[in-house]
């Protein structure tokens, strides 16, 4: 790494975390299939699983092909290490475990992907861990929700299904007045349209099975630590976030904050999440996320200039009477998002057509380039609806409040050609009309 | 552990063990906008291998008070009040950088006190560029950024001190940015650039040493090449060299090196 300028983004995105195989010559990151990892001798396993040593013991708590993609991530998002996990689903778990237990508080965004605010609304409840829900752009809501035990603030770099911009200076900051850190999911921008540390967050997840793999193939997550967060001073301050900066009896009482300034959380999150919530990644699905990131800047820039296309289509189109993207004068988040993405807010954004729930499902039935599926980010088109899917367990207030409606189409723009994708809406929006009639 | 060090509270991390005063004791020197967390990979193994350590944050860094050491005598000033303040009569030194250079001063003052002394990533003169002196004055974020990529020489670090998956210039330089922050009154980068800078006693200190000295430095380290050490390696009458193929925190880019290196070098 000779030179004297951080490198850049595409480069990062090759290099970051591997080199050459010095056993074999490899140049591509090897895929360390093995569960565990031989000792030199017994002094070096003691020094390992005493925290003396760094390296890897068992591929629950470390793997170096995870090592790389943690890496890779960290360097990409501007933060200082990164644990790979079984799904986004266990990075945010394992985020919120790490900070926080029975009687804590969370301040959480309305706009939330549905699993997120499953275990949010409904989970974690039931293990005494309390959260208040505000819409993102409440910013007297977000200042207002702190409380004493409040643990962490938590919002979409763009919410979910609406497309809400965050605006993340402004929480980060009302969450550092309040003692708490500021936790992002950044799964539909990435880190190639938005870096939310540099904004102020302190922590960010992905589900990695979105862009960053970017084909559909792996269920994966990320959860990244930017550093920034001084959790010995809050302890100090209000007696917060004892689980860092207090002695842990479950690994000799150590105190993480003592063995790192800067990386308390992730020590921690590796040595009790990972350990004893067991949500690893396997080496495999690093690998194809690794994969993934090599290409990203590629591919988002091509998913986002798709995306302005289709999106130009359907606002043209009177059957469509809302279409929920940035890019749109309209929307509300649009001069947020010119200030905050300048590159995209992403590809993944809804609409509604001017029709019944029938019409809808018609809509959707028709389409014969968008897969009809749960999940987006793909590098081919999908589509869902989310009041009977994603959300469905959400009532209706609830959907309301998460700005969507019972005739919501979700779509998630992939790589294909654009005019195909806009002739395959075009045909649908007919069918669909011709299904009202 | 905390120390009332010059009037002002210090602390020291011990690497997970209490001090014993029956054991032989390294204390351990950071470097410019460090702190004691750079050392986590060789302390927290000595500590559980027969040996106090004693990892100082520096006056006015992170958790100790009072004011940064404005050159190194008045650095190894402190640090032989450090050794009084612990009941030490004698210790080893370990000092990288800027603590190289504040260890070695003190070893020369009190030559008794010391009974090995390692220079990591060490030079002398240990000049500072014109523009990063003025570059510490006028925007300290993006001199830290400049002298996080001198200080690496690796995309590809292994396991290091937050474990695998540690980003080690994303770790070093969140580092930096939180020890700058941590004291409002005095501009850490300067002080330390100012006191690395100014220091023009090197070899008549190491002239005057007669314990033995490891040089720990890296071959593709940018910001105290492995040749700026030469002339205090020349003027050693007792040094053992490791060099290592990795830049200037080698503490964080080669933690296994390093701790095999002192390990060796301080087994009795």
């Amino acid at each position: 790494m000779p030179g004297y300028a951080n490198p850049g983004f595409d480069t990062l995105a090759l290099h970051a975390g591997a080199a050459p195989d010095p056993a074999t010559g490899a140049r591509a990151v090897p895929i360390h299939l093995s569960t565990s990892f031989v000792f030199e001798s017994s002094d070096h396993a003691a020094a390992l699983f005493n925290l003396e040593r760094s390296g890897h013991v068992y591929s629950r708590i470390s793997n170096p092909t995870n090592a790389v993609l943690e890496q890779r991530i960290s360097a990409l998002e501007g933060g200082i290490g990164a644990i790979t996990t079984a799904s986004g689903q266990a990075a945010l778990h394992l985020a919120i475990a790490t900070l926080t237990g029975a009687g804590g508080h969370i301040v959480a965004s309305t706009a939330l992907y549905g699993g997120s605010q499953n275990l949010l609304h409904y989970t974690l409840r039931r293990f005494g861990v309390e959260t208040t829900f505000v819409a993102p752009g409440d910013i007297d809501g977000w200042r207002a929700a702190a409380r004493p035990n409040t643990r962490l603030f938590f919002g979409e770099t763009v919410g979910n299904p609406g497309l809400d911009v965050l605006d993340i200076p402004t929480i980060a900051a009302i969450a550092h007045e309040a003692g708490a850190p500021l936790l992002v999911d950044s799964t539909l921008t990435t880190p190639w349209l938005m870096q939310p540390m540099a904004h102020g967050a302190d922590l960010v997840y992905h589900s990695a099975t979105k862009f960053l793999s970017g084909h559909g193939t792996v269920v994966a997550g990320l959860v990244v630590d930017g550093g920034s967060f001084d959790w010995a001073a809050e302890h100090a301050r209000s007696g917060r976030f004892e689980e860092l900066a207090a002695p842990y009896a479950g690994f000799h009482n150590m105190v993480f904050t003592d063995e790192s300034t800067v990386g308390a959380f992730l020590l921690r999150a590796r040595r009790e999440g990972l350990r004893d919530f067991g949500a690893a990644l396997s080496p495999h699905s690093a690998w194809l996320v690794l994969q993934g990131i090599e290409t990203l800047s590629l591919r988002i820039t091509r998913h986002m200039a798709n995306t302005q296309r289709v999106v130009e289509f359907l606002a043209s189109q009177p059957f469509v009477s809302r279409v929920g993207h940035p890019l749109l004068e309209s929307h509300p988040s649009h001069a947020l998002a010119a200030r905050l993405l300048p590159r995209g807010a992403g590809s993944v954004f809804s609409f509604d057509i001017r029709g019944s729930r029938a019409q809808g499902k018609a809509f959707v039935d028709a389409l014969q380039i968008f897969s009809h599926l749960a999940n987006v980010g793909d590098c081919r088109s999908l589509v869902i609806h989310p009041a009977s899917t994603t959300h469905f367990r959400m009532s209706d207030d609830a959907l309301a409040a998460g700005g969507i409606g019972q005739g919501t189409i979700r779509l998630s723009i992939g790589l294909e050609e654009p005019d195909d994708l806009v002739d395959d809406l075009k045909r649908a929006l007919k069918l669909a009309e011709k299904a009202g009639a | 552990m905390e120390l009332q060090v010059l009037g002002h509270i210090t602390y020291c991390y011990t690497g997970g063990k209490a001090f014993d005063a029956a054991k032989p004791t390294v204390v351990f020197i950071h470097g410019a906008l460090n702190d004691h967390s750079v050392w986590i990979l060789q302390t927290r193994y000595l500590a559980h291998h027969g040996w106090n350590v004693l990892a100082v944050d520096l006056p006015g860094h992170c958790r100790s008070a009072g004011a940064p050491a404005p050159s190194v005598e008045a650095g190894a000033d402190f640090l032989l009040a450090l050794l009084d303040a612990a009941g030490l009569e004698q210790a080893a030194l370990a000092g990288h950088s800027l603590g190289s250079l504040i260890a070695l001063e003190a070893a020369a003052r009190a030559p008794a006190r010391v009974s090995h002394l390692v220079l990591l990533g060490t030079a002398f003169p240990m000049k500072v560029s014109p523009a990063l002196l003025e570059g510490s004055l006028t925007d300290p974020k993006k001199t830290i950024d400049m002298v996080n990529m001198f200080s690496h020489s690796t995309l590809a670090p292994p396991p290091s001190a937050m474990g695998p998956g540690t980003w080690v210039l994303g770790g070093s330089r969140a580092l930096m940015r939180r020890v700058l922050a941590s004291n409002r009154q005095a501009n850490l980068l300067h002080a330390a650039f100012r006191a690395c800078n100014d220091y023009a006693n090197g070899l008549q200190a190491m002239a005057t040493l007669a314990c033995p000295v490891l040089f720990v430095l890296g071959r593709k380290d940018q910001m105290t090449p492995a040749r700026a050490a030469q002339s205090l390696i020349g003027a050693c009458r007792h040094a053992q060299v490791v060099t290592l193929e990795v830049g200037h925190q080698m503490m964080l880019e080669a933690p296994d090196g390093t701790l095999c290196a002192l390990r060796d070098f301080l087994r009795p």
